[in-house]
């Protein structure tokens, strides 16, 4: 798969496979072409080449099938002025609903569950762009699990929030992941959580595959120098995971 | 995939959350249109006593019967003068309202307004040759105003939303704006030159420019009653896609929707109303603006709640301005623009100070 916006190529033959039920972390320096890989996945920018969802062509899919196969959360997600947090979780349900004048009980919720597992639920009445980043990042990530999609794409799902949040929402699509056999393709760039989290990892640069494999194939020092220009230690633990530990380069 | 079922005493209840419509609003703005309505009918030159007309609308329903001892000029002057007037009202009250919450939502600008897209100036070049040819007198039977207006309208909607539109492709937000700003002014230079040259009709087309609602029986409401229901039906089964457009073309896609095709598709819907109501009341400015934006500043921005109440306030809104129109300088009647702006404009100024100071 290629990208290009205009005449400049974002991705460049571009070939990932995602197993179903993996969580496959994208991860790469800023401007390498991740934003670019999940907005080509969602169907939001033109590429050439193929991308196949669950064995069929994306393109042959209507954008409502595909919305209810693979359920996107946005880096910068638009924040509409004064919209009430159920009712923005509300909108993941669109993708299941017809044209209708008001959504269903099983609509309602489904959505009052996302809001309860994401302890969302006393938030359920405040206007979306009153709230916190980081509260706000996870109305975004309720939306998209209100979305009952197989596949979450997920662009920095967590930069907004703090350590303790940022373990529990990951935690959280871990265990939906098991659970639901769900498949979790997320950018995310702290490389120490990657490693925890992640069971493959795609590298990108310059708008180029340059690893993929397991945490403790991708994630040594050397690849880690190359790509980020900083020094690192990598610990690989008995699960297979992975802890990185970032340190100063001192001059001289 | 299904979610996993939570533990009965675990379950939160989906009833109740952030609901959809808010009940205490939709109940409020059904009494809102039923007393604005019985206003409507029970005050004039002749005054008739609210009791009255309830007994006297109630004996109407069928397999009621009460008698509203009311005179059989008193039945003519509810039943052929106002109750037409009032129901008018009803309608384009809540198309303007309606079809103004629709706009505000697809280009996402709380500015934009029913007249947008050169409606306005369209419906204005229609009633103004019509006015000017004398075409009433060539017809005879039926007044040729609304129609002219209403093709107008409808044509310049046409114009800017395919001048707009380029290699098949639907233009943005923007482009259809701009595209309806340049029809717009094209069609107010060609209704400017038609005026001049008829300067005997002036009065007539300011009348209609400032917009009224009289009527002659019921003849009105059945010509916008089917353009009317067509937009207020579809545009409540459009709330959901409304609500997901507010989110930005991008993010509808990931979420199932064709924006550009959605937005097309809750386009015709408004002009069609905004048409219909411009047709057969004049530009009655404000109400579209006004309303939905004072129902989102009291009631939320889903439009799942919007819509219906910008329906429902704009409908009784519009009947008790014209209330005011007509006995504030009774037995002359102010026009009903002149209203809506005047008792609109500090209404709306009050909402967005208290709105700042909460
Ligand atoms: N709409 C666009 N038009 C032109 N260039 C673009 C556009 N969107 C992104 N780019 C460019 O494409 C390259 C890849 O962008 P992308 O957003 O995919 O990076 P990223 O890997 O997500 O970076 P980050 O880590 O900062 O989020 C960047 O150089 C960016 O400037
Ligand atoms: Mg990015």
């Amino acid at each position: 798969m290629t990208v290009a916006y205009g005449e400049r190529t974002v991705l460049d033959r571009f070939t990932l496979d995602v197993d179903p039920g993996s969580w496959t972390a994208v991860i790469g320096p800023n401007g390498a072409g991740k934003t670019t890989l999940l907005r080509a996945l969602a169907g939001t920018v033109d590429h050439r080449g193929r991308i196949l969802i669950g064995g069929d062509a994306a393109d042959d899919l209507s954008g409502r099938e595909r919305a209810r196969r693979m359920a996107v959360v946005p880096q910068h997600p638009v924040v509409p002025p004064g919209l009430r947090v159920f009712d923005y979780v509300l909108l993941g349900r669109s993708p299941h609903q017809g044209l209708r004048f008001s959504a269903s009980d099983d609509d309602r919720q489904r959505t009052a569950d996302v809001l309860e597992r994401l302890h969302l639920t006393p938030f359920a009445h405040r206007a979306v762009d009153s709230l916190s980043g980081g509260e706000r990042q996870r109305a975004v990530v309720a939306r998209s699990l209100a979305q009952d999609a197989r596949i979450l794409a997920l662009d920095e799902p967590t930069s907004f929030l703090d350590l303790g949040h940022q373990f529990e929402v990951l935690e959280l699509l871990d265990t939906l992941r098991e659970e639901h056999r769900l498949t979790v393709v997320s950018t995310l760039h702290d490389l120490s959580i990657v490693g925890q989290f992640a069971d493959r990892i795609a590298v990108v640069d310059h708008g180029r595959l340059v690893a993929h494999g397991t945490p403790a194939e991708v994630l040594v020092p050397e690849l880690i120098a190359d790509h980020w220009n900083v020094d690192a230690r990598t610990k690989v633990h008995a699960d297979g995971s992975v802890t990185v530990a970032v340190q100063r380069r001192r001059p001289g | 995939m299904r979610r996993r079922t939570l533990h009965p005493t675990e379950r939160p209840s989906g009833r109740g959350q952030g609901t959809t419509l808010g009940a205490p609003w939709l109940v409020g703005g059904c009494v809102a249109v039923v007393a604005a309505g019985l206003v409507g009918v029970a005050v004039g030159p002749v005054s008739i006593p609210l009791g009255q007309v309830v007994r006297e609308l109630l004996d109407h329903l069928p397999l009621v019967d009460v008698d509203s001892t009311l005179s059989a000029t008193e039945k003519a002057i509810v039943w052929d003068i106002r109750a037409p007037r009032v129901a008018l009202g009803l309608l384009v009250g809540a198309l303007l309202a309606g079809s103004g919450a629709a706009y505000q939502g697809v280009f996402r600008n709380p500015l934009a307004d029913p007249y947008l897209l050169g409606i306005a100036a369209g419906a204005g070049l229609g009633a103004t040759i019509a006015i000017v040819t004398e075409s009433r007198d060539a017809i005879g039977f039926v007044d040729p105003v609304p129609f002219a207006a209403f093709a107008g309208a409808l044509l310049a909607v046409t114009a800017a939303g395919t001048l707009s539109v380029r290699r098949g492709s639907v233009g943005s937000p923007a482009t259809l704006i701009l595209a309806g700003v340049a029809v717009a002014n094209f069609f107010t230079a060609i209704q400017t030159f038609v005026q001049q040259q008829n300067s005997e009709t002036l009065q007539q087309v300011f009348s209609w420019i400032l917009g009224r609602l009289a009527t002659a029986g019921w003849g009105e409401v059945r010509l916008i009653l089917p353009y009317a229901t067509v937009c207020i039906v579809g545009l409540l089964l459009s709330v959901g896609t409304l609500d997901v457009l507010a989110v930005g073309d991008e993010e509808a896609t990931t979420l199932g929707l064709r924006p550009k095709a959605a937005r097309r598709a809750i386009l015709v819907l408004a002009s069609l109303g905004a048409a219909a109501a411009v047709a057969v009341s004049g530009l009655i400015g404000f109400v579209g603006l006004v309303v939905p934006h004072a129902v989102r500043l009291t009631a939320g921005t889903s439009h799942r709640r919007v819509l219906p109440l910008s329906f429902l306030f704009g409908a009784a809104f519009l009947v008790l301005a014209d209330v005011v129109a007509r006995t504030i300088q009774s037995p002359a009647e102010l026009p009903i623009g002149v209203v809506t702006a005047f008792v609109g404009a500090p209404f709306f100024l009050v909402i967005l100070r208290r709105q700042l100071t909460s």
